[in-house]
């Protein structure tokens, strides 16, 4: 799929799904250096010519189908459910209105259970308005949301995604993909001291690496760790990617642990851009490993 | 010397926005022509027993403010706000605006320290409440005319093994119990939660069409059943030592922990529970139970 002879999307994102980016870069240097990974992917989406930022979040869950943001600006005084002391997200956002509609019909079109949803005040999650407010902040390109079905598989996922691509392609619009996924999602058990942060677990350092690696090298097929991870987003990437006949590899761009949480900021796209930069090059400080005792969680 | 607080009730109280819906509240953005009328039945009868008795405030356990780093405790004295439902908008877009009891959240936040429950004090004013307490809040008590308290459910206690989890609840209920007592205050327990919780994953044109309701499956009704039962006869160890087979072959809510910490908080009762009424709603097993100690100061 096309418009001339130019790809409608060549270029995607991960991102993570945490505040604390955004909130306090400065309480813990891998936050800052998060936030600054987000400022490069801001620069490079300015320098784009994508017509439209298309956002999959996992963090924003569905149970009824699939469900596709069409406020044309939603706006909010937003707090996080877990970080609430860190602070208030006031937003307003810009929504591709036109796009939502026409994807939600494709969505339908190829048998799926979609709806647009035009709410005032109806909740954005933690992860999107991150995003949005930091690699777009201006709304200088309109945004079209995803939510994350928790029953469709990947089948249904790419079917979503293949609806994606026909709308924009009816349309003649480019996009910029962005998945928003924490990669291992285990926190730390207690209130901890943020300049103490680290990834929770070796075994979950070692995944993330892992994954990095695969996605560095466009080969998310060989990602056997599958019960650990949420791959919805991942398949919904990948799907927009292959229905377009491209093979993608990717930069990460950081790694940094929040909340003992795995984030990473990785630019994708059909050739590598720029330098590449292997995860095992960045400057991370690896944890002595943790022995997970369960009877020391209470 | 000042009174010793106590528990004097429980209530399993659930929250499907289908219910505000129903009711057609004018704090509710959505207007509904019937639905759901044997469940909200039982929430009249539950009002009216909450009539009879004499209480301060609520605490309320809501699987829909979920938090990972322990037990998070709403302590701001007035919220209010526009709660819309992220999975049913179409339904549930409620103004609400509640008072909430501080001293007795932070009394609680005090109580989580001693017995080495990680606690935390939600102070931030801008803060939505979840759509889980606002809905069994409104539906267990209208008027809002007694104050809340809000517990964020710790989803890591469910993550690992039902064991992490009843233990969890175990001290937060003992918590929640000593907080109370040296508060000098009368309160009510509310885990807002479902039983059985396979949700259809597709809805009618008519949200309100009863000739599509039932239940997901029949081992859910089942499961759903038995636990009732159970509660109606007796002894709550009876029941509770079922939970995590029940969450595992129901997709049951009560994993969020809500009764067990609400029986931990009530030293386990061994009489029998009211059940007011059962219903399904989207496929989902619900039901208005009571627990009230025989020496709960009555009106």
């Amino acid at each position: 799929m096309n418009i001339g002879s130019e790809k409608i999307i060549n270029r995607a994102y991960l991102l993570p799904g945490m505040p604390q980016p955004l909130l306090t870069p400065e309480a813990h240097p891998g936050y800052g250096k998060l936030r600054k990974a987000y400022e490069k992917v801001r620069e490079e989406i300015l320098a784009s010519d994508a017509d439209v930022i298309l956002i999959y979040s996992e963090m924003w869950t569905s149970v009824i189908g699939h469900q596709i943001q069409a406020m044309p600006e939603p706006s909010l005084v937003y707090v996080d459910e877990e970080f609430h002391d860190l602070g208030t997200i006031p937003y307003q956002f810009k929504i591709d209105v036109s796009l939502a509609e026409a994807y939600n019909s494709e969505a339908q079109k190829r048998g799926l259970h979609s709806r647009t949803v035009a709410y005032e005040g109806f909740p954005m999650d933690t992860g999107t308005v991150v995003a949005l407010k930091l690699i777009n902040p201006d709304n200088r390109i309109p945004a079209v949301i995803l939510s994350s079905n928790i029953y469709s598989d990947s089948a249904e996922t790419a079917l979503l995604a293949q609806a994606g691509l026909a709308a924009l392609e009816k349309q003649g619009k480019k996009a910029i993909a962005i998945i928003i996924s924490n990669l291992s999602k285990n926190m730390h058990h207690q209130f901890i001291d943020p300049k103490e942060d680290h990834i929770y677990s070796s075994m979950d350092d070692a995944r993330n690496r892992e994954l990095l690696k695969l996605l560095e090298e466009g080969r998310l097929d060989q990602f056997i760790h599958q019960d650990h991870y949420n791959l919805k987003p991942f398949w919904w990437m990948e799907a927009l990617m292959r229905n377009q006949g491209l093979a993608f590899s990717g930069e990460t761009i950081e790694y940094a642990p929040v909340s003992g949480c795995g984030c990473a900021v990785v630019s994708m796209s059909q050739t590598a851009i720029g330098k590449r930069t292997p995860v095992e090059s960045l400057n991370l400080e690896k944890k002595q490993a943790v022995t997970l005792n369960v009877q020391e969680l209470y | 010397m000042s009174k010793k607080g106590k528990i004097v009730a429980g209530f399993m109280a659930p929250h499907p926005p289908h219910l505000v819906y129903a009711e057609n509240p004018p704090q509710n953005e959505p207007k509904a022509v019937c639905g759901w009328e044997t469940l909200r039945w039982a929430y009249e009868g539950l009002r009216e027993e909450i009539k009879q008795i004499e209480f301060d405030s609520f605490i309320v356990l809501s699987p829909h403010w979920r938090t990972f780093i322990g037990t998070h405790i709403l302590a701001v004295p007035k919220v209010r706000g526009l709660s819309v439902d992220p999975i049913f908008p179409n339904l549930f877009r409620y103004h609400y605006d509640m008072k909430v009891d501080v001293e007795l959240a932070e009394a609680l936040h005090e109580a989580g320290r001693r017995h080495e429950v990680p606690t935390k004090l939600m102070r931030n004013p801008d803060f939505r409440v979840d759509y889980g307490t606002i809905v069994t809040g409104h539906l267990v008590n209208p008027s809002w005319d007694k104050p809340i308290v809000s517990l964020s459910c710790n989803c890591v206690s469910s993550s690992y093994n039902p064991d992490i989890l009843e233990k969890g609840m175990y001290k937060l209920g003992i918590a929640t119990r000593e907080a109370i007592e040296k508060s000098g205050k009368k309160v009510i327990l509310l885990a807002s939660l479902s039983l059985s919780h396979q949700h259809f994953t597709t809805e009618g044109s008519l949200p309100e069409d009863m000739s599509l309701e039932h239940v997901s499956s029949h081992g859910y009704y089942m499961w759903d059943m038995k636990m009732l039962t159970l509660m109606k006869k007796g002894p709550c160890k009876e029941w509770l030592k079922l939970i995590p087979q029940f969450n595992k072959e129901a997709i049951a809510e009560t994993n969020s922990g809500g009764l067990n910490w609400m029986m931990a908080a009530m030293n386990y009762p061994e009489y029998p529970a009211k059940i007011h009424g059962y219903g399904n709603v989207i496929g989902t097993g619900n039901a208005v139970v009571s627990w009230i100690p025989q020496e709960a100061p009555t009106i």
